[in-house]
């Protein structure tokens, strides 16, 4: 019996998530994820009008914006039978894909990159070495001598303030931080010049959507940017996208390849089994075959046989979430009733449910993507994901693990922007040919099934909806973090983040860095997470596929 | 004179350039309707050599008013951490997890009682004894009663913490509620969903620079930057006097950019300045890409102006 140890709460991270771990002779032996956090968006929605489902789900997360928003009004898209305008789906995948840069570099440096960056051990760089160093990673501009030394000029006289901020009580100095002095500082400038840069890359964002975080120009059957088709507007928008690919290029994509270099053990450790993806960004109104990242299941860790998917075998189990129900009912006509007692490792520990595919616990995701897409031979993405390993002179097994969903995540970067640039230069085409349409009127069904199967920052991303009298009777989520950081199933199979727990060392329980890197690899987001459907105590409950 | 070289050393000790402070400070002076005499008591205010202590708490909310504050550029984000406030606690962006995080948080709360600024984002759930929502094995109500008093003051940030927000629409599962319904102090409220940052920080620097809180309306905003309506300061605003309406977003009416109001536009009835200051380095807003206002600045917004898409 090893030594139990509680993360609570787990920051860096968006929402309330507490891991508790058993950890065995310097190991963790054991895992539990549990979310802490019940808002009940489903239940709100119930009877409301089906065209403001949006604006509701949208603030299911506030970190990955837009994407809830992009499900829903697809949902009921579905549901009223639209087919939307070119622009439309020009402008949508350009906004996801707007999203998708911003969300994973802010992940990378704000969130995930101090499990592996010590900001302390950067004050002890030289600034000549560090500038040295830079040039051999990368061709990036501020990386001078003179600017190396503002930067750590700027730290030292923040931490001679006495006043740590955000910084204070960090796990520095701990064993596990492998990085040279110099690679720690290039990595907290770049930290630093992130921050700027993505508060720049969401501008993309206000162009067409009028604000960041939070959208405000998607409407069921198309978007409302009208004014904004201008060529001025699209230009704004291609400088914004340059700027930013640039950063990703030069400095994202370097700079996690020259980190994971010093931390090639992860390669090895917080791997999972099984993977699925919805896929998205459609190139057409055909769906999904024209899909930029493609539809997919991998089981075993088989990329030779990447399965189609099967909605219909989507499960969500409550045996150890906090839900009560008196019988079994079908979702469209569920009860909820969550049912708080206490948290117990053992019984019932988080709000979240268990969605299980085929009866398995999936992980999804970038790495998710990465191995669906080269599985089925998308070449950018073989050549991206071959290139790095070669790179890293690491098998391809490494990508099963905490480093391999952290590189996944840059690498889809980059195939995402670039194809950004075909929809920019679609939609300039369009609008040079005198198409401006964004929108097509529609009657509100008043009754109908819809759904809205989405790939976004975090992995695959379900929405449901059942309207009854034009209104909502049903609308259901079932998002990427319940896969990824769900709890077990009425099997008691772990999720794939308590998987990916088992067999990470924690060298100091005390400060438990390396809990972290695997848990932050995953990206968590649990307010989004956090949803009720028809809770059945001990019941598997399938969703009526539409 | 002394003072003028002090800040300047200060300020060039901080890593800022005189001129990009100074332009910042104009911007901020503009927002709160200061005139421009004020521009170096901001520069001076901002520049203090005691970082003031921020201890910002999560409870039932999206993150999105966080993400706002990380998108403000004057002053930009690193900016705002590392030379003007001390932000001793941030769930989403500080390094320590678990129990070194609430060292954090117990450290700045005890060192600096009645002297830290508390902003919380993210409604209160109360129903069943606030098991809704937790973090360090704590209730966010407990968390709330536990810190919010100690504060010098609470900032709400959000419609949420403000008002009760999405998680308090209909039917309210969690019976979550604004901080100062939940707890029963005095807050001021910077609602939104998300607010925009520059009313966030232009709230801060009131502080700092007059030492006080800035004046507030009946709902706990302030009145610099809620105290008119979107709909008189909208750039729409001759399309609705003229009768010139958009009554379908196909139509050539939407292309030309008429008014909102019959498609459901809220900004009649809402208080911010949207219209004015804009979002994301003025770039747009909801009205300007073609979508009604929702009124998310408004109390109960999620069922008093829903549906959305029908007028007033």
């Amino acid at each position: 019996m090893g030594k139990r140890l509680v993360i609570d709460p787990i920051t860096r991270i968006e929402g309330h998530l507490r891991i508790e771990v058993e950890v065995t002779n310097g190991k963790v032996s054991n895992a539990w994820s549990s979310s802490t956090l019940f808002r009940g968006i489903e239940m709100m929605l119930k009877g409301r009008d089906p065209r403001d489902a949006y604006l509701f789900t949208q603030r299911a997360c506030g970190v990955c914006t837009y994407v809830h928003g992009l499900a829903s009004v697809r949902a009921v898209d579905s549901a009223a039978g639209i087919e939307i305008p070119d622009n439309a789906r020009l402008i949508r995948n350009l906004l996801l894909g707007a999203q998708f840069l911003h969300d994973h570099m802010v992940h990378f440096y704000h969130l995930h990159a101090l499990d592996w960056v010590d900001i302390i051990s950067a004050m002890k760089a030289s600034p000549q070495k560090t500038a040295e160093l830079a040039a051999k990673v990368s061709p990036a501009p501020r990386s001078g001598v003179s600017d190396f030394k503002m930067v750590l000029a700027r730290l030292k006289k923040f931490v001679d303030s006495g006043q740590l901020g955000i910084f204070a009580n960090g796990y520095w100095g701990h064993p596990a931080y492998k990085l040279p002095s110099e690679v720690n500082l290039l990595a907290v400038s770049h930290y630093l010049e992130a921050l700027r840069q993505q508060a720049r890359t969401a501008r993309m964002h206000a162009i067409f959507g009028g604000k960041n975080p939070h959208i405000q120009s998607l409407v069921v059957g198309g978007v409302t940017c009208a004014t904004d088709l201008t060529p001025d507007r699209i230009a704004e928008f291609q400088y914004l996208w340059k700027e930013t690919m640039d950063f990703v290029n030069r400095v994202y994509i370097p700079d996690v390849v020259a980190i994971a270099g010093f931390y090639k053990d992860w390669a090895k450790i917080g791997g999972t089994t099984n993977f699925l993806v919805y896929g998205d960004f459609p190139d057409s109104n055909k769906e999904p075959e024209s899909f930029l990242f493609p539809r997919g299941a991998i089981f075993k860790r088989n990329l030779g046989k990447v399965e189609a998917v099967d909605t219909g075998q989507i499960e969500e189990h409550v045996k150890h979430s906090w839900y009560e129900g008196d019988k079994a009912l079908h979702p469209s006509k569920g009860e909820t009733k969550p049912r708080y007692e206490n948290l117990d490792v053992a019984g019932r520990y988080s709000w979240m449910k268990a969605p299980r595919y085929k009866a398995e616990p999936m992980e999804v995701g970038p790495l998710a993507r990465v191995l669906v897409a080269y599985g089925k031979g998308h070449a950018p993405t073989r050549k991206a994901v071959d290139d790095l390993l070669k790179q890293l002179a690491v098998p391809q097994e490494a990508l099963f693990s905490t480093l391999g969903r952290t590189a996944a995540r840059a690498l889809e970067t980059r195939i995402i922007g670039e194809a950004m640039e075909g929809w920019i230069n679609s939609l300039v085409e369009n609008v040079k040919k005198g198409d401006t349409k964004i929108y097509t009127d529609y009657e509100m069904p008043r009754e109908a099934m819809g759904a809205g199967l989405n790939d976004v920052p975090r992995g695959s991303l379900g929405h449901w909806i059942e309207i009854k009298d034009g209104k909502i009777e049903n609308f259901q989520l079932v998002v990427p973090s319940t896969w990824n950081l769900g709890p077990r199933c009425a099997k008691d199979k772990m999720s794939p983040v308590e998987e990916a727990l088992v067999g990470t060392p924690v060298a100091d329980p005390k400060r438990p860095v390396e809990i972290l890197r695997t848990v932050h690899s995953f990206d968590p987001c649990i307010a989004c997470g956090v949803h009720v459907i028809d809770p059945k105590t001990n019941e598997v409950y399938k969703f009526k596929v539409v | 004179m002394q003072n003028e070289k002090d800040f300047e050393r200060r300020l060039e000790q901080k890593g800022v350039s005189r001129r990009d402070f100074m332009k910042f400070c104009t911007l901020l002076s503009a927002t709160m309707g200061l005139s421009s005499s004020f521009v170096p008591r901001i520069a001076e205010a901002i520049a203090s050599a005691q970082r003031p202590p921020v201890v910002w708490l999560a409870f039932a909310e999206c993150t999105g008013c966080a993400e706002s504050v990380l998108r403000t550029t004057y002053p930009w984000i690193d900016e705002l951490l590392l030379d003007i406030i001390s932000m001793d606690y941030h769930e989403t962006i500080m390094a320590p997890s678990g129990e070194a995080a609430e060292k954090s948080l117990h450290d700045t709360v005890t060192k600096y009682q009645g002297k830290f600024i508390c902003v919380v984002d993210g409604a209160i759930p109360t129903a069943d004894n606030g098991v809704y929502g937790m973090a360090g094995g704590k209730t966010f109500l407990e968390i709330a009663k536990e810190v919010c008093p100690k504060a010098l003051a609470t900032i709400c940030i959000g419609t949420c913490s403000s008002y009760g927000g999405l998680p308090a629409a209909a039917p309210n599962p969690t019976g979550a509620k604004s901080v100062k319904d939940a707890i029963g102090i005095n807050t001021v409220n910077i609602p939104g969903c998300p607010p925009n940052p520059i009313n966030f920080v232009g709230t801060v620097v009131n502080y700092l620079l007059f030492g006080k809180l800035p004046d507030l309306d009946g709902k706990g905003r302030p009145l610099f930057a809620y105290g008119k309506t979107i709909h008189d300061q909208c750039q729409r605003r001759s399309h609705f006097e003229q009768g010139e309406f958009v009554t379908s977003f196909e139509s050539d009416e939407a292309k030309r950019g008429y008014c909102l109001y019959q498609v459901g536009c809220k900004g009649p009835e809402t208080y911010n300045n949207c219209p004015t200051v804009k979002f994301n380095q003025g770039t747009s807003w909801p009205v300007q890409a073609g979508h009604p206002c929702i009124g998310c600045s408004e109390p109960d917004f999620w069922d008093r102006f829903s549906p959305f898409y029908k007028e007033l």
